[in-house]
């Protein structure tokens, strides 16, 4: 037996193990790291989008099928639930500061989350989606789980909506703290709350890595507009006559 | 290490069991958040029943939240390799995404700001 035998057999044997798609998902995370400082914090070359264009890109070049990569991804999939129970240390630490801006923070819940129902109603219905996908559409700037709940319920299909939301999230993510220096909006309660609401826990993530306060409002936020959606979306929908 | 680990996922079960109980929308997680909320502010510096579970779980939460991103990078390859499922549609889906979660967030900012003033300020 040759020798490239012998590593294609090795390769077909760690291909199929769930170790060789766990290192793969976290060295790329590092390198998509590395680059986004190496790059002085350029907003566009999100962590996030860099490292899933890296793994995406190596599964389709060596014609992986995606439940074997999740085979291994899972372990890293799973931390996102206690990490979720852990977005309560950021808000208790910063509970006096919250508090104090209470009005500000109900206010832009309600106003924030209707406002991001009717603005994707409103697209959907120029750029003419079909009806199945604009109702998944519709719950998209909150978490995944409560999105696809609320999806259900007006007759989207939640797997497109579990895709939209992510793409959301990815969107808000890379952008928003370019958009927010644009606009010249600097107070960070205000940028971190709207992370938080139009793009859930991965704009989250990403207000987190930046201020410890912004990432405060953003898990607040991304809490607060989950509720909120899960209540207003079903009623509004029934106003929404467009589809 | 391993109590707040313990406490941390205690939490998100006993959220899972109250939102499969009473069939609620909100998950399970979100659920758990609300109740380690709560145990964190049960046990505020001044009571002091549980002060290194107390310390334990922040330092516990901090660390596992630097990584927080990386969480994402599983189903957003699971995004990037179903993306077959928007055929024909993709073009719209990132115009309404796009401009959409924009608007949104600047909406969002503006009018956070604009109440910001009402509130006493820091």
């Amino acid at each position: 037996m040759n020798e490239v035998t012998r590593l294609y057999e090795i390769w077909v044997y760690l291909q199929a193990e769930p170790l060789f798609w766990l290192t793969l998902t976290v060295g790329s995370y590092l390198l998509a790291d590395y680059i986004y400082r190496a790059s002085g914090l350029f907003p566009l070359l999100n962590p996030v989008a860099i490292s899933i264009l890296f793994v995406s890109g190596s599964l389709i070049i060596f014609d992986i099928d995606y439940e074997r990569y999740f085979s291994g991804a899972k372990f890293i999939h799973f931390l996102l639930g206690p990490a979720t129970v852990a977005l309560a240390v950021p808000i208790y630490l910063n509970w006096k500061l919250i508090s104090a801006k209470r009005i500000a923070i109900i206010s832009s819940m309600i106003l924030g989350s209707i406002f991001a129902i009717l603005i994707t109603a409103f697209i959907s219905f120029i750029v003419q989606l079909d009806p199945t996908l604009a109702k998944s559409l519709l719950p998209r700037s909150v978490t995944a789980p409560i999105a696809m709940g609320v999806s259900e319920v007006i007759g989207g299909e939640p797997s497109l909506t579990a895709i939209l939301t992510v793409m959301t999230g990815i969107v808000g993510a890379a952008f928003g703290t370019f958009l927010f220096d644009l606009f010249k909006i600097k107070n960070m309660a205000a940028r971190g709350f709207a992370f938080g609401l139009a793009s859930h826990g991965i704009g989250t993530a990403r207000a987190l890595t930046k201020d410890k306060k912004a990432g405060a409002f953003a898990a607040l936020a991304m809490g607060l507009s989950g509720i909120a959606t899960a209540i207003l979306l079903p009623l509004l929908f029934h106003f929404l006559d467009i589809f | 290490m391993l109590k707040a680990a313990f406490l941390i996922l205690f939490l998100q079960l006993i959220g899972e069991f109250i939102q499969k109980y009473f069939e609620i929308n909100i998950p399970g997680p979100v659920i758990g958040l609300v109740l380690l909320l709560g145990f964190l502010f049960l046990n505020s510096p001044k009571r002091n029943h549980f002060k290194d579970l107390r310390q334990q779980v922040i330092q516990t939460s901090e660390s596992l939240l630097g990584y927080l991103s990386l969480l994402f990078v599983p189903i957003g390859v699971g995004v990037v390799m179903h993306l077959k499922l928007l055929e024909g549609q993709l073009l719209g889906v990132i115009a309404v995404i796009v401009f959409g979660t924009f608007a949104t967030m600047l909406f969002t900012a503006v009018l956070f700001h604009l109440f910001n003033r009402k509130d006493t300020d820091e």
